[in-house]
């Protein structure tokens, strides 16, 4: 029984067939790559997730419920979390108050009209960012403008911003998309610290395998629209399937 | 004090201090002298400042904080004055009645616009509040004549009932007795100070409605109003509704712009459809941004340069001109005269408008942004750059 699980979505742009009867069963507690070539549907089918987009059919359901047709705060408030492409943080706001934002959702629910009480006293919500901030090792830049974060640190304010939440199921889109090596394996060491420690459950689209066979624990390979394999990493590598779907193989 | 931090507590200080002496301090000139025309201590221009001051930080609540530009805002400005004057031809010229009654009109207009224009952001935002200001204009000017009087505008006449007026009341807006138009005059030398009960009754508001202003941007609901400003993608992936809290935020806004219209109705027992035209609208936007938008004090401050300009320059005549620049040779007088009248008088327009076009080119923060640039740079002479890294960090109230 998977904490999040796919059956038979379909999504069309037009005479364009996104995904085709896609089926993925995400399982509690593991870190889950989806890879393919460009194309493949992966950022669409992390969009039904969230509730960017609605399948045209099919069903996603989330720890029991089903996800379509929530709104994104609302899927976000049962515990999908979500880390962007590229980055998306509030660039004006400081990183501490950016840290802050979810640490307010997560009590408060989508809409509270705290207008009279003072960010300044609320202490337990400035512990909270204040921990997540250690725990990506950010602490340092606390009062910094977010828009003046390198790309790298970007990337790790928006995980500590999702982490902030305690979310279920993270859902991480390219990670490490554009980042020089060391980046890229500090993020590496940086997702499996988060596993370890709190026991989230990940799904990844990633195009580097570097990142893919260090972190994944399963592995779905998705190729024009359709999931071709689910398996785990060391199965995948040598999959013709695979090696089919991204070196283009006769059809 | 009052829930405020040090450094905001004396901002607020700073401020008190500032609105009880304006008489004092826009009164620089001595009487009689060449300059005392551009003296603005007069209690119809302070009231301006104050009612205006209180429109504007109302405005920069949706506009600086959520980044909303609303277009419309002189709709709830004109439901606010309608209200008030109703109050008097019902009940008495006693404002209590009336004030209330404006703030919570202007609340429920408020709700209806907004629901329907903060469903589209941006322009398409912008153009929904414009369109249902401008048929409020047109319903108060012309559909609606029995509840606004039409073009006439809405005034008491001596066959309205007020049923609450008594033998000895006043026949003019007052607060239980303190008739707003009554003033005392001190006389210091040369100086004439006017010191009136009008003046200092907006300027309480005003100061309610700044320290109102202060809580809000320093709680959560403010941070989740710069959130929404920053990045309404990210707010919604983080489980957070912006919907409800930008609509809060409109209606807000409209509130005190419902105050606002109240009080100039509480100065000047009339209330006119022109008040609710695009005009208006448009000039609390160009007094937020030439302030300093999502600023505390900028709002304050544009509201009062442009209500400065409104009625100090356009008193500027050519008799006046010529005054000025009797000691040139005659045809150097007439050519500088005829050059400068464009921009005075009836022409004002077209200073403020060029000092707008200077302001948002060189100082895209508006006056506040001048304020502190002129004081790092103060303070970068005096200690010799080393308290530049300092102050840049501080960003501007």
């Amino acid at each position: 029984m998977g904490i999040l699980e796919v059956q038979n979505v379909n999504k069309s742009f037009g005479g364009l067939k996104a995904l085709q009867n896609v089926n993925l069963n995400v399982e509690e507690g593991m870190i889950h790559a989806i890879i393919g070539p460009n194309g493949a549907g992966k950022s669409t089918l992390l969009n039904c997730f969230v509730g960017k987009l609605i399948p045209d059919t099919g069903t996603v359901m989330f720890d029991g419920h089903s996800l379509l047709g929530k709104k994104p705060h609302e899927i976000n408030q049962t515990g999908v979390s979500r880390v962007f492409q590229t980055p998306e943080i509030f660039g004006d706001l400081t990183v501490f108050e950016n840290v802050m934002i979810p640490c307010f959702a997560k009590r408060d629910g989508s809409f509270r009209m705290h207008a009279i009480e003072k960010v300044e006293a609320e202490v337990d919500i400035r512990d909270k960012a204040e921990q997540m901030l250690i725990d990506v090792d950010m602490i340092d830049k606390k009062e910094m403008n977010a828009n003046s974060l390198s790309r790298g640190d970007k990337r790790r304010l928006e995980m500590a911003m999702c982490l902030a939440q305690d979310p279920k199921l993270l859902l991480l889109d390219e990670p490490t998309a554009g980042m020089a090596r060391a980046d890229t394996n500090n993020t590496i060491d940086l997702l499996a610290k988060i596993q370890g420690q709190r026991d989230i459950t990940m799904a990844v689209i990633e195009h580097d395998m570097h990142v893919v066979f260090s972190l994944a624990q399963k592995i779905s390979v998705l190729a024009q629209g359709t999931v071709i394999v689910e398996d785990l990493p060391e199965n995948i590598k040598g999959h013709p399937k695979v090696q089919e779907a991204y070196l283009g193989g006769a059809h | 004090m009052l829930g405020l931090n040090k450094k905001d507590s004396k901002f607020l200080l700073i401020v008190i201090a500032l609105t009880v002496c304006t008489p004092i301090l826009l009164q620089p000139f001595p009487e009689g002298s060449g300059l005392a025309q551009f003296n603005a201590g007069y209690p119809d221009l302070m009231q301006r400042f104050a009612i205006y001051g209180i429109f504007a930080i109302g405005f920069n609540i949706l506009f600086g904080l959520t980044g909303y530009l609303s277009f419309g805002h002189a709709a709830f400005l004109g439901v606010g004055s309608y209200s008030v004057v109703w109050m008097y031809k019902l009940l008495d010229y006693n404002v209590i009645w009336g004030l209330p009654l404006a703030i919570i009109t202007s609340g429920l207009f408020a709700l209806a616009i907004g629901y329907v224009s903060l469903r589209r952001s941006g322009i398409y935002f912008s153009i929904l509040t414009l369109a249902f200001a401008q048929m409020s204009f047109n319903v108060a000017y012309s559909v609606l004549t029995p509840l606004t009087n039409g073009e006439t505008g809405l005034q008491v006449y001596t066959s309205d009932k007020q049923i609450l007026l008594g033998a000895n009341e006043p026949n003019s807006p007052h607060l239980f007795g303190l008739v707003m138009n009554q003033s005392a005059k001190l006389n210091v030398g040369d100086w004439v100070f006017t010191f009136n009960i009008g003046y200092y009754f907006c300027a309480v508001i005003a100061i309610l409605a700044f320290y109102l202003s202060l809580r809000i941007f320093r709680s959560p609901f403010g941070l989740m109003l710069k959130a929404v400003k920053c990045n309404q993608q990210r707010m919604n992936y983080t489980g957070l509704n912006s919907r409800p809290y930008t609509l809060a935020a409109f209606v807000i806004s409209g509130m005190y712009a419902g105050l606002a219209g109240g009080l100039l109705a509480s100065m000047d027992p009339l209330a006119g459809a022109e008040r609710m035209q695009w005009t208006a609208s448009g000039e609390v936007v160009l007094m937020t941004i030439l302030g300093g938008t999502g600023t505390l004090m900028g709002p304050v401050l544009g509201a009062g340069f442009i209500k400065y300009f409104e009625n100090i320059f356009s008193k500027i005549n050519e008799t006046v001109l010529h005054s000025w620049f009797s000691w040139l040779p005659d045809g150097m007088e007439d050519a500088i005269v005829w050059v400068l009248h464009f921009f005075v008088g009836k022409g004002w327009h077209l200073t403020l408008g060029m000092l707008f076009m200077l302001i948002v080119i060189f100082l895209p923060g508006g006056l506040v942004d001048g304020a502190s640039r002129i004081r790092e740079w103060y303070k970068n002479r005096k200690g010799g750059g080393a308290a530049s890294s300092e102050t840049s960090t501080t960003p501007a109230e």
